[in-house]
């Protein structure tokens, strides 16, 4: 699930593997969306019967079915045209109606003024693919498998708090909350939900036949599957919602970025889907003839993480010195051929908690130098800070393969050298950083892009609060070793409340303290590029959810 | 025969638990592990995560962990891939196809491509062509296969246009012509280091042969030159490529890293890197066990086929 992009992205290497899994998402609210609404604006009708098929291409390979097990963003781009959730995002970050027939809220009497009843009524007309009808069984035991001990269930986050869930009618379920978790509503949004009749039949639903052969109630029908090269869905014609209009979509894996891109301009492919198209391709790209590029938003921000617990990282005055000796724009228009946006949050500018009024770092080398002389930071032999015999010298680690990335760090290694900071580079295979080293917080600072929130959700417990440190003993993703017990307050406010602006509030302030306090040294928000082909309508880029192919049921050609 | 092949089979046993060993530890204690590709993105918590490990029984001391793969893998269970939960053998059965039709057709290509040469430089020693399939073979053996694959690519399907980029074949056109088109690019690559490879081996070979006494015998006796070729000097130039063709057997089947990758080629190669990034365990050890079981047959394979075509060299 992560839409880390960053931790790995972009390697050519073939020997990192996951390690090109990238960037995905992207917004309605991006460059392209202005362009991609007029173009839609003039755009001819769906076909009347589902007609031709799309190549998508991707980076890394789905090969996870089963939509409640762990899994990458590609497996979930094919998720979304297999299975529904109750309801989905859209790229405005609105949650509309898929299974259920309305979202429930405290307002339609969904949820209940304390946020512990939750009452949901599901359509009568949905059908899973093989022709039985859907119910609320198939709800009911969905959330029960998550929570079922031995199942490897990606996450029971929100889930582990349902309780005493009950079918009330064939298409109605209620179930309490342990306590209220307004986040539960998004990630909900990206709980599919799997036929009862099918995996409950299964004697271990970790490796039912299920897992190969996924039916559900989505657009698009399994067709097949040839390992190590594609996957090809067909049309559900009984599909409950709009399309489909295609016949076929096939997800093509293609391991190297070169290949994929090259595919792309051969024209074998049809769209290049997360990652699809490096920055430094971005120019030749606009040049390729029946095809639209699409610069997109993406839910990541792109930082410096320190580990709070170094001796010199650990020093607040050390990271605001840091901060205002990093060249965002030079390594923004130099490296990234002017794609992303400098950001000071860890939320995307398009989620309605992004807080614009952060302060603007600015580079500035002698005000660098100012806060650490105050701090007591004096020059030693080769030119090194030092305080108290602590010398001002760290790592940044990240994915190593990842040639952008490497040129940031060099940028970065210069840059402190001129305010007296020694940073040197560690870099490692995806699958090395990304376990105990990054986990049990063995690393000095890492260079990651990372989502901060909980599906759509502003929630941000798991990443900053003091609980939530695994070298603590903690069960989150606390990985810097933050402990700030305002922050922890504020945090359990907006989990609790499902009012937006009491919420908004409280996470205005979260993102303000982490600023101040420089937990992460944010750097940008990617501009994830993806390519189409020209006839192609309807492909609308999603901030929102984790693959562009959240919506290919509504994709069709121009004839 | 029958007691020296037995023999030769125990010792392969041997070695393989020793493969298996040795594979088992090195890939473990390498840092990192199956879950790593989900801590970085952070939408896991580090609960679901321990609790997955603890699920695999990843959290167990090494040595359980090897033994009750042993176990199982005596029992002949191969055990399930983490990345998609299909049993180990057929993960590896699904990418065998392609890495096969790849490499029977490139080293078909290198095998006789390559003998020719190797051949004709020998019986034409310092000639024009010799020289020029010397400076060949050496060009062709310094080429790195990553930037040759992409060069070609670059010139015939960028460019030109006259073949794909990478792919088996065109999804939705499975036939005859469509395959061989994509067949064409990924296996010339491949060809080229091998015919090197072959042309010098079978070039030395025959240098070893041509000076030999009974070739000069055949020669005194007036034999024609054509016989001696064929009859006397070419059969016995063969018998030490009997050894370089069973070694080739394992790479027939575990494919190539590099072109398969470069062509998009579903092959083993393919899947053995992917497999290795992601930490898939059961998969690795897998394609471990089975390229071992294909170098122990193939030597043995060679070791038997020379008995069959030299009488001298008959086993007991």
């Amino acid at each position: 699930m992560s839409r880390n992009h960053s931790p790995i992205s972009a390697a050519h290497a073939p020997s990192s593997g996951f390690s090109r899994r990238s960037l995905l998402a992207l917004s309605g609210a991006g460059l392209l969306a202005g362009r991609t609404a007029r173009a839609q604006g003039a755009a001819p009708p769906p076909p009347a019967a589902p007609r031709g098929q799309v190549v998508v291409g991707l980076s890394q390979e789905p090969t996870v079915f089963n939509p409640l097990m762990a899994s990458i963003e590609v497996d979930q781009g094919v998720w979304w045209n297999l299975f529904n959730p109750l309801w989905g995002v859209d790229p405005e970050g609105n949650l509309t109606p898929q299974l259920a027939r309305e979202v429930p809220s405290v307002e339609n009497g969904g949820v209940s003024e304390d946020g512990l009843a939750w009452k949901i009524v599901l359509r009568d007309d949905v059908v899973w693919h093989d022709g039985t009808p859907f119910t609320a069984e198939d709800v009911k035991y969905t959330l029960e498998l998550i929570n079922t001990p031995g199942f490897r269930a990606r996450t029971r986050q929100g889930h582990e708090l349902v309780r005493e869930i009950t079918v009330t009618g064939p298409h109605e379920i209620t179930w309490r909350m342990e306590k209220a978790y307004a986040p539960y509503l998004s990630l909900l949004a990206w709980t599919f939900i799997v036929p009862q009749h099918i995996l409950a039949k299964a004697d271990d639903p970790n490796t039912a036949p299920f897992n190969n052969a996924p039916v559900g109630t989505g657009p698009f029908r399994w067709g097949e599957r040839v390992p190590g090269d594609h996957l090809t869905l067909v049309a559900n014609e009984k599909y409950f919602g709009t399309g489909p209009y295609l016949e076929r979509v096939v997800f093509k894996y293609i391991p190297d970025l070169t290949a994929l891109y090259t595919q792309f301009r051969t024209g074998q492919i049809d769209h290049t889907s997360i990652q699809g198209i490096l920055a430094n391709y971005y120019a030749e790209a606009k040049k390729i003839r029946g095809v639209r590029i699409s610069v997109n938003a993406s839910p990541q921000v792109e930082a410096i993480a320190p580990n709070l617990a170094h001796p010199a990282l650990g020093d607040k005055a050390v990271r605001q010195a840091l901060y205002a000796a990093i060249n965002k724009q030079a390594i923004i228009d130099i490296i990234y051929y002017g794609l992303p946006k400098p950001t000071e949050s860890f939320f995307p500018k398009e989620s309605w908690a992004y807080n614009p009024d952060l302060p603007k770092q600015s580079y500035d080398p002698a005000q660098a130098n100012k806060i650490l002389d105050e701090a007591g930071w004096k020059r030693g032999g080769r030119g090194i800070r030092e305080k108290n015999g602590v010398p001002l010298e760290f790592a940044v680690s990240t994915t190593a393969g990842n040639p952008l990335r490497e040129q940031v760090q060099q940028v970065l290694m210069q840059d402190w050298q001129g305010i007296g900071a020694a940073m040197k580079i560690n870099n490692m295979p995806a699958a090395v950083i990304w376990g105990e080293f990054y986990t049990q917080s063995k690393f000095q600072s890492v260079l990651v892009s990372s989502t901060y929130m909980t599906g759509n959700d502003p929630d941000c417990s798991i990443r900053f609060a003091s609980w939530a440190t695994p070298a603590k003993g903690g069960s989150g993703s606390n990985y810097y070793q933050y402990a700030n017990s305002e922050l922890d307050r504020l945090l359990a406010t907006g989990v609790t409340s499902f009012n937006r602006e009491a919420r908004k509030d409280a996470y205005r302030e979260v993102q303000q303290i982490i600023r101040d306090d420089l937990v992460l040294l944010p750097i940008y928000q990617p501009a994830p590029v993806e390519g189409i082909k020209e006839g192609l309508i309807g492909y609308q880029p999603n901030v929102n959810v984790s693959s562009n192919c959240w919506n290919i049921g509504s994709w069709y050609w121009a004839s | 025969m029958g007691a020296y092949l037995l023999r030769r089979l125990l010792q392969a046993l041997g070695l393989l638990l020793l493969v298996s060993v040795i594979g088992f530890t090195i890939l473990h204690l390498a840092p990192g592990g199956p879950l790593s590709q989900f801590a970085a993105g952070g939408t896991m918590t580090q609960a679901d995560l321990d609790r997955i490990a603890h699920q695999l029984g990843l959290d167990r001391p090494l040595p359980v962990q090897y033994l009750d793969w042993l176990w199982r893998m005596l029992l002949g269970d191969w055990g399930r891939s983490y990345r998609d939960q299909q049993p180990v053998l057929a993960v590896i059965g699904s990418h065998l196809g392609a890495t096969l039709e790849l490499m029977l057709t490139s080293t078909l290509i290198a095998m006789l491509l390559g003998s020719w040469i190797g051949v004709l430089g020998a019986i034409r020693r310092y000639s024009l062509f010799d020289t020029l399939a010397t400076v060949g073979a050496m060009v062709a053996l310094s080429i790195p296969t990553f930037w040759f694959g992409l060069v070609v690519i670059y010139i015939f399907s960028v460019e030109l246009e006259w073949l794909p980029s990478g792919n088996r074949y065109t999804v939705g056109d499975g036939s005859l012509l469509n395959q061989l088109h994509h067949l064409i690019a990924p296996s010339l690559v491949l060809a080229l280091v091998s015919t090197a490879l072959w042309s010098r081996y079978m070039r030395a070979s025959m240098l070893d042969v041509i000076n030999q006494d009974f070739i000069r015998t055949a020669r005194s006796k007036g034999l024609p030159e054509r016989r001696i070729l064929f009859h006397h000097t070419i059969r016995n130039a063969l018998l030490p490529m009997i050894t370089v063709a069973g070694l080739q057997l394992p790479t027939l089947l575990s494919g190539a890293l590099v072109t398969e990758t470069v062509f998009t080629w579903p092959g083993m190669g393919r899947l053995f890197l992917d497999s290795i990034g992601y930490r898939d365990y059961p998969v690795v050890m897998g394609l471990l066990m089975f390229t071992a079981v294909l170098v122990l047959l193939g030597s043995l394979l060679a070791d038997l086929l020379y008995g069959v075509a030299d009488p001298r060299l008959r086993l007991e």
